[in-house]
């Protein structure tokens, strides 16, 4: 079942143009990865899925429709997105921003519900925060407000989740477990994840499909597949070499 | 799942704050006189005092702090910059030249305040259609073009009071600071205030996701090109009905905001009305304290709300875990 795809996408940036002709299929149970050096237009693409900003020609279909035509709420209510970076220029704590994720749950005026404060407190738990409820943001470290990103987008209950480098700021423990996590929620009928990653052996490990993206032009299909010395020498031009340790392929710049 | 959080206080501190303002003046009046007063068994001269003198003048305080704390507490999420007040982008400057215009050529205080407001409506308009002028605005460049714009405000100002008589420009420093020695119809402002409350509640949820940033607000589902139009010009037209009233009464929006948040009101739901009740008994006891500390000398309002505002702010902030 395909839930988000993409048809002739054009995008183009500063006159640049990042992709065209992109026909993507991402489907239910499915987890993609987005590879491609600084500036290749990884981003761009991520915000064009989650119906942020306008293709330059092309479409994005949501469910079958044109994500242009749907409502915002309708669009939050289905898919969820990490931000690569978050502002926080306004005091608020921990709960209220984890809570800020429940907001398409709720007709414009209201107040949450016991319900939501049990989802949030999930939320929490799922990132080990248990007990920051009460702490305002401005006193937690880089990796923990990440963490409180990443539990909004839990709270937010959504069968698509778009993450624009979710291990930004985590230490390695953390990196592992938030992707375990995304990719357990991904695994499920009718859920889908796609994220932008820099780390291509932590990619090889948890994603099933990837798109690459290199000079406007770009390759797709399942990871294990498209993914060798070749194409990593192709979008990030420097040399690669392969290694493997207990089965699993690994890749480091040479 | 609400707390009631500080509300039931800011509610109990409007008729406090009246109180203060009706007994206190040249004629002191006791509670038992006010309440005769109020209840038509007073003698003619204390009805006069409460009803034709104090209450209107306190009623007019109350209106002008609650827009302006109301309008300094939108503007702040809506840039999302802490230091922003209701001045920030330049309706004050607007409102100001048009005023002081307006006593340059000895027209009457109505005139006055009517071409005050219309000054802020167009400076509002300026900044609005500047920043949009090619594609949409981000908030960056709408407070560099309304600061800009002040700044233009700001040396027609000094131009005009450069070139006054010096009888006419006492009055226009008590415009510039603030005073409501003159504020006695505040029917508009209450309206305003109304209207403002009433648009500015149903999208509290979404201001406390426009905080977390546009794009993240807008992948949340608000629709932020729309909620940004309506908070710039709702907190613009309060501003202008504001400054119409009292002239540019400084701090009171810039600091109850943040004096609300330090106490932990920091969700839009609660930081929306508590601004108004908070801004507005704020101002009614500073103006009861310019015409009554110093009289018969009366001050301006605006060097009272300093005076009085900035050591609290302080005392807060020094105590405070949050910035």
């Amino acid at each position: 079942m395909t839930l988000l795809e993409t048809c002739g996408l054009r995008l183009e940036l500063g006159g640049k143009v990042l992709c065209d002709g992109l026909d993507l299929e991402m489907g239910s149970g499915e987890t993609w990865v987005i590879l491609g050096a600084n500036g290749s237009g990884k981003t761009t693409l991520l915000h064009t899925l989650a119906g942020l900003r306008g293709p330059d020609a092309g479409q994005v279909r949501l469910d079958g429709r044109d994500i242009r035509t749907l409502s915002p709420r309708t669009t939050a209510l289905r898919r969820g997105v990490l931000l690569q970076e978050t502002e926080s220029g306004l005091a608020a704590s921990v709960l209220q921003t984890v809570l800020t994720g429940r907001h398409p749950h709720h007709p414009a005026w209201g107040w949450e519900t016991a319900a939501d404060h049990r989802t949030a407190a999930a939320a929490l738990a799922a990132v080990d925060l248990d007990g920051f409820a009460g702490r305002p943001l401005t006193t937690l470290s880089g990796g923990e407000r990440r963490r409180v990103e990443i539990a909004a987008l839990l709270a937010q209950d959504t069968p698509i989740c778009l993450l624009d480098e979710p291990t930004n700021h985590l230490d390695l423990r953390f990196q592992v477990k938030v992707l375990e996590l995304m990719t357990r929620l991904a695994a499920k009928p009718g859920h889908l994840s796609v994220m932008v990653l820099h780390d291509v052996n932590l990619a090889l490990r948890f994603c099933s499909h990837g798109l690459l993206l290199a000079g406007g032009h770009h390759r797709h299909g399942r990871l294990e597949t498209i993914l060798d010395t070749d194409a990593l020498e192709w979008i990030y031009s420097c040399p690669f070499r392969e290694a493997g340790t207990n089965g699993q392929r690994v890749f480091l710049p040479a | 799942m609400r707390r009631a959080g500080a509300t039931p206080f800011l509610l109990a501190l409007v008729p406090l704050s009246l109180l203060f303002a009706v007994t206190s003046g040249s004629v002191h009046l006791g509670w038992t006189a006010v309440w005769h007063a109020l209840t038509g068994r007073a003698p003619a001269l204390d009805a006069t005092i409460v009803w034709r003198l104090r209450l209107p003048r306190a009623g007019a305080a109350f209106a002008v702090g609650a827009l302006l704390s109301l309008s300094g507490a939108l503007l702040q999420v809506l840039l999302r910059n802490p230091l922003a007040d209701p001045y920030v982008l330049g309706v004050s400057g607007g409102a100001a030249v048009a005023a002081l215009a307006s006593m340059l050529l000895g027209l009457g205080s109505a005139w006055v305040g009517l071409n005050a407001f219309l000054g802020s409506l167009t400076s509002m308009a300026v900044v609005f259609g500047l920043s949009r002028l090619r594609g949409p605005w981000t908030q960056t460049r709408l407070l560099l073009t309304g600061v800009v714009v002040a700044a233009g405000w700001g040396a027609a100002i000094n131009f005009m009071l450069a070139i006054s008589p010096g009888s006419d420009v006492q009055g226009m420093l008590f415009w510039l600071i603030g005073d409501l020695s003159f504020a006695n119809h505040a029917v508009w402002a209450y309206a305003t205030l109304a209207a403002g409350l009433l648009m500015s509640l149903p999208l509290a949820r979404s201001l406390n996701l426009y905080a977390r940033g546009e794009l993240a607000a807008a992948s949340l589902g608000v629709r932020i090109g729309l909620v940004r139009t309506i908070v710039y010009v709702l907190a613009s037209v309060m501003t202008a009905s504001a400054v119409m009233l009292a002239g540019s009464v400084g701090f009171v929006g810039l600091i109850i905001p943040h004096l609300l948040r330090l106490l932990g009101d920091s969700d839009y739901r609660r930081l929306i009305p508590d601004s108004a009740l908070l801004g507005g008994s704020f101002l009614v006891v500073c103006d009861t304290l310019a015409r009554s500390a110093l009289a018969p000398m009366q001050l301006p309002v605006g060097v009272v709300t300093a005076l009085l505002g900035v050591p609290v702010f302080l005392a807060l902030l020094t105590r405070a875990r949050v910035p």
